[in-house]
């Protein structure tokens, strides 16, 4: 028993005296223990730089002036240095204009409205002629612009799913506080009586034309489209 | 909001496009924007060096001085620019905070300059940078402190006593400072040498003296002379009552007294005398009276009191606490792991001294503290391989790194500063963020509540409208898209919290016909209000009906149903609410450089009296912090 024990533990010394002194030799170098993460994190690729096109081209594709475009620029330029929006700095910039709710899902849909290439980022471009359309479009361009956003998936059609997503995420941005006080099911109404106004076939998804034709019928909606003209 | 913002509002405002064909209602009108829209440069003189910049740019920022109308003051009509006869070189990073929105702090300047720059350009401290943030903290504690030891040693050194003392009052002085009087000095003197001669009685006592004729055995002193250290102890602790009783009747506040440290060591070095005293002379408990006696040791620590360093060492070590602890926890683990594995290494020896776990803890601490007794010894190879690395980590752990692990420890002191520091901050930051937000919400509330104003009375929309900037008309124009959008209107915390609590009582306002019917069903969701009681504090306003525009309730204890008609001399009541609520949730201008300001309306030129107080009471709150005060406005 007693040799038992002792043979145990002198296994073990011996290996704990092994044990450092290959540390021992480690730390001297001499005992490579395998490094496999190379350097080459280190070489993250440095922020992406992008510069947009000429003034004159963008005042050829736009409907913005030379001066206008120059405020836009520098302030675009501004906030973000390397010249492109990605979607994280997009929503916080769109939250702090909702500071009760929470503006980041519809943020992402807009987003993916305004990011026209579909390459995760927003450039000067994209976003420029975005706003020319919003600003300066027809209000045949904006409904399309309109629709192009609410059709998520951007088959074409607006199912009720696509329509409840934007619903709740415009609902978010609301917030807690408000009056009345937000129910569960507002959205789900809401969304009911935009699709019975706008489905006219009653297929259950609106397509474009359908979306056109109602709204373009609709005096309230048309009125409001000029709303947002003097904006810039 | 971010300064940057700004220049995409109009994006947001465009994006709005989106909402427009899910309007539940109709949207409301755009303000109007006469500004030009070209930008100008802006030229700056702040002696002799010229800096130019937008106009845009130092427009970010409207509630400082280069951002609002103040600069007007100091524009010189003969050379078209702005002159400032201040630091050009501060002035640089005056201006970098305007271009990038961060403030930075240069740390060559004294502290002192910068606040008051920061102070004449109208820019709260508190926004300075991450990066520069700490390194001003530090700085301007750093200042704050010096003056407060230089004010503290002006006055504590030989400061003349109030005319109008009492006696009591000189008393305590003559005690904490002995060298006011000479009375003082001279008690102060006679009491450190009575602590002497008690310490060193205590100690010689103990000393073997000549053993009395007829003896051979040594006999201690104490146990020789008896009653002349008997006397001596008496003497000593007689004078210590006196000084502890003295202390105590002239303390201005005993209680405090009683707890402090000094007391305690003194009420500690006295009472093993008296319960000496009391006690009979039994063989049961002279165990623990000679227990008793020793704490008389403790009178050496009355020592203190005379002594700055023992102070600043105790001090010290207070202040260590957690780093010693630490220390104290690893030996402790390590001295474990040892004994452990040397009461292990040694049971099948015949004659081992290692009987046990905790026998092996005297091996262990011995041999890492390289003390090295001998006492015990391990016999097994095993045992001596082990006991050789414990010497060897005994010597790692305590002996070597004894300088790095102080200095680690003042490194990860401090870090742990940092990090409160920081967590701090945060909290801060948090709540102005918090604040910044409730801000502009009350401003959008406050807008709409004009905007009611506003169509019935012309001339108030004309004052309001000039008081607040374009970039707030916009910004709240697109909030109340949206809320026409969705159909349902933003409203602040006590709003929604009484909407909460009077949805049970079936409250009926005066616009929400539907709602009633929706209430009548619910029952108090306690989920959504977990302020609520706090917040009934705040709601005993002024007497006043309800409002139109947001059903808020007034006095929700009377429960009473409010009538739909408003009678038009609550006007100006109306104006008082949003007022109310937004004092009550503090102060919106904390942060003026960071968040607009939403400014109070106009007083309505109508006949009812305007409640005056309330603009100077927001203008107070400005200039100082946060406050949760509830002001009560009278109204008519």
């Amino acid at each position: 028993m007693s040799t038992m024990n002792l043979e145990g533990l002198e296994m073990i010394a011996v290996l704990v005296v092994v044990v450092v002194f290959v540390k021992v030799l480690e730390q001297f170098g001499l005992l490579e223990a395998g490094y496999d993460d190379s350097v080459e994190d280190e070489l993250e690729l440095s922020a992406v730089r992008h510069r947009p096109e000429g003034l004159e081209q963008l005042e050829a594709q736009t409907r913005f002036s030379r001066k206008e475009l120059q405020i836009l620029y520098r302030g675009f330029k501004n906030e973000c240095p390397s010249g492109v929006v990605n979607e994280e700095t997009f929503k916080d910039i769109y939250a702090q204009f909702f500071p009760q709710g929470d503006a980041s899902t519809y943020a992402h849909f807009l987003f993916n409205a305004f990011d026209n290439d579909h390459n995760g980022s927003v450039s000067f471009e994209d976003f420029v002629m975005g706003l020319s359309i919003l600003l300066r479009g027809t209000v045949q361009e904006k409904l399309i612009w309109a629709f192009n956003l609410y059709d998520i998936n951007k088959d074409g059609y607006i199912t009720k799913e696509e329509m409840l997503d934007i619903m709740k995420a415009i609902y978010d941005m609301m917030g807690k506080c408000t009056y009345p006080v937000l129910k569960e099911e507002t959205p789900r109404q809401h969304v009911e009586v935009f699709f019975q106004k706008m489905d006219k076939n009653k297929d259950g998804v609106v397509t474009i034309d359908e979306f056109i034709d109602c709204c373009q019928n609709d005096e309230n909606i048309m009125r409001s489209m000029h709303l947002f003209e003097n904006v810039l | 909001m971010a300064a940057g913002v700004a220049t995409w509002l109009p994006f947001a405002r465009a994006a709005a496009v989106g909402w427009l064909p899910l309007a539940k209602k109709t949207m409301p009108k755009p303000p109007v924007d006469n500004s030009s829209r070209s930008d100008e440069i802006l030229y700056v003189n702040v002696s002799g060096v010229r800096f130019q910049t937008w106009k845009n740019t130092l427009d970010r920022y409207p509630d400082t001085l280069l951002g609002s109308s103040e600069k007007e003051f100091f524009y010189n009509e003969d050379t078209q620019e702005y002159f400032f006869d201040r630091d050009p070189e501060m002035f640089r990073h005056i201006l970098n905070f305007y271009r990038t929105g961060k403030l930075h702090y240069p740390r060559h300047e004294c502290i002192q300059a910068f606040d008051e720059e920061l102070a004449f350009y109208g820019i709260v401290p508190e926004i300075i940078g991450d990066c520069c943030m700490e390194e001003y903290r530090d700085r301007k504690k750093e200042n704050q402190e010096r003056l407060a030891e230089d004010t503290e040693a002006n006055e504590a050194m030989d400061a003349p006593l109030p005319p109008h003392s009492t006696p009591r009052e000189r008393l305590w002085r003559a005690f904490e400072n002995p060298h006011t009087s000479t009375m003082a000095l001279v008690f102060y003197y006679v009491t450190g040498f009575f602590i002497a001669v008690s310490v060193i009685a205590n100690v010689v006592e103990t000393v073997p003296c000549r053993p009395p004729e007829g003896k051979v055995k040594d006999l201690p002193c104490g146990e020789k002379y008896q009653l002349a250290f008997f006397c001596m102890d008496t003497a000593c602790v007689l004078i210590f009552t006196f000084e502890y009783l003295m202390r105590l009747f002239a303390a201005p506040s005993r209680c405090k007294f009683m707890r402090s440290v000094m007391s305690v060591i003194d009420v500690v070095a006295i009472m093993p005398y008296y319960i000496g005293l009391v006690m009979p002379e039994n063989e049961d408990v002279s165990g623990a009276f000679v227990t008793l006696r020793v704490f008389r040791v403790f009178r050496i620590f009355k020592f203190s009191r005379h002594s700055q360093g023992l102070r600043i060492l105790g001090y010290t070590l207070k202040s260590c606490a957690s780093e010693l602890g630490f220390l104290l926890f690893s030996l402790t683990m390590a001295i474990i792991i040892f004994a452990t594995v040397m009461f292990y290494a040694e049971k099948g020896t015949k004659g081992s001294t290692f009987t046990s776990i905790p026998a092996s803890f005297w091996y262990t601490i011995v041999t890492m503290t390289t003390l090295g007794y001998g006492d015990m010894v391990p016999n097994t190879i095993a045992g001596k391989i082990f006991g050789s690395i414990c010497s060897l980590s005994g010597v790692l752990v305590i002996a070597l790194p004894v300088p790095v692990i102080v200095s680690n420890f003042s490194r990860i002191y401090h870090q742990n500063q940092r990090a409160d520091k920081m967590r701090a901050q945060q909290k801060v930051r948090l709540a102005r963020i918090r604040m910044a937000k409730k801000g502009t919400t009350n401003a959008f509330l406050q807008y709409k509540e004009d905007q009611q104003l506003g169509d019935r009375d012309s001339d108030s929309t004309a004052l309001c409208v000039k008081n607040r900037s374009a970039f707030e008309h916009q910004h709240h124009h697109l909030l109340h898209c949206l809320e026409k959008t969705t159909n349902h209107e933003f409203t602040d915390e006590l709003t929604y919290s009484e909407l909460c609590m009077t949805e049970s009582v079936g409250f009926r306002t005066s616009r929400s016909t539907s709602l009633s019917s929706q209430q009548g069903a619910q029952n108090n969701s306690t989920g959504c209000c977990p302020r609520r009681a706090r917040r009934r504090a705040a709601m005993r306003l002024a007497n006043s009906t309800v409002s139109v525009s947001r059903g808020s309730v007034q006095e929700l204890d009377t429960l009473q149903v409010k009538t739909t008609s408003i009678p038009p001399q609550n006007r100006s009541s109306l104006n008082a609410q949003p007022r109310d609520l937004k004092l009550n949730c503090g102060d919106q201008d904390f942060t003026a450089a960071i968040i607009s300001i939403p400014t109070p309306p106009a007083n309505t030129p109508d006949d009812s009296p305007p409640p005056s107080p309330a603009p100077g009471i927001l203008r107070n709150t400005r200039a100082t912090a946060f406050t949760h005060e509830t002001v009560k406005i009278s109204s008519l």
